[in-house]
């Protein structure tokens, strides 16, 4: 049964995110339980700076709620894009959760140094994937206090 | 190993309900409290009385404390080498639109507001607890070696 999930408010959602497999689970887990999250999705990380800073073709590119991010991504590492949404002040205030395979606590210790807002290994099971990205949107999408988006 | 928590909250009520639903958490966790912002940095820095206080693992932090407010904490755990990896969660009466910008421009890892209801607030605080201590990947701060996590 389709829920809304969303407490009644539309979310633009970012997936960075180059594995096809893992696109469409995370887009049908949002689907399942949340009607009203916009799932836009990047596949490596020069696109994901593009569209964030709303360049080129990425022009009407919406202000993401909130931004899921892999580390390990072609063109620009997920690291280096964490750090760019990081150090640029119109950027750092979107909570960036990682989302990854990666387990290394190196890379865990990394991503708070640059202050990820939280970080997610990925479960290799289908459902236990699919209940992560229910418990994303139940937290941050239906709990937390977002910031308000300034108007494009 | 046990789990670390600390609770900057300066009302004895929302203190106590916050360990009701610690307890009822059925995990290892140690919940420790500052009431207030000095206090707070104090066990953070591991000053006099809190020498040995151990590092937390996830801080809950109020904005509105006695002696030093919570949006200074939060500048301050953030500008922190050391503490800026302690995931940190304002949890705050305030539904401020600046309060919440602020917070997050200060690299809050997240905002919420308390319910006025109880048992809103025990929801809460179990969510938080089922969403960082059992889902999020923390940072290891503290070994077998050095428990402290000097």
């Amino acid at each position: 049964m389709k829920t809304n999930g969303g407490a009644g408010r539309a979310r633009e959602v970012l997936l960075i995110e180059d594995s096809p497999g893992d696109v469409r689970l995370t887009q049908e887990a949002f689907r399942d339980v949340n009607q009203l999250v916009y799932l836009h999705v990047v596949n490596d990380g020069v696109e994901a700076m593009a569209f964030l800073k709303q360049e080129g073709k990425l022009t009407h590119a919406p202000r993401p709620d909130l931004i899921l991010l892999d580390l390990n991504l072609p063109k620009m590492d997920g690291r280096q894009v964490l750090a760019q949404i990081k150090e640029d002040d119109n950027l750092k205030t979107i909570p960036t959760v990682i989302l990854t395979t990666s387990e290394d606590q190196m890379d865990i210790l990394k991503s708070y140094q640059l202050l990820a807002n939280c970080y997610l290994t990925k479960p290799v099971e289908l459902d236990q994937f699919e209940s992560l990205v229910k418990s994303i949107n139940e937290f941050w999408l239906t709990k937390v206090k977002l910031p308000q988006q300034a108007p494009n | 190993m046990s789990t670390e928590v600390l609770l900057v909250e300066d009302s004895p009520g929302d203190v106590r309900l916050t360990r009701e639903a610690f307890r009822d958490a059925n995990e290892s966790i140690h919940l420790h409290v500052a009431a207030d912002g000095v206090e707070a940095m104090a066990f953070l820095r591991r000053e006099g009385v809190h020498a040995n206080a151990a590092r937390p693992d996830l801080i809950l932090l109020d904005l509105n404390l006695p002696k030093m407010d919570g949006r200074q904490v939060l500048a301050l755990i953030k500008a922190d080498p050391k503490l800026k990896t302690i995931p940190t969660v304002v949890l705050t009466t305030s539904e401020l639109e600046a309060d919440v910008a602020t917070s997050y421009q200060l690299q809050v890892n997240c905002y919420l507001s308390k319910p006025a209801q109880w048992d809103a607030f025990a929801t809460l605080v179990k969510s938080v607890i089922d969403f960082w201590l059992t889902k999020v990947k923390l940072p290891q701060q503290r070994t077998a070696d050095d428990p402290s996590g000097v």
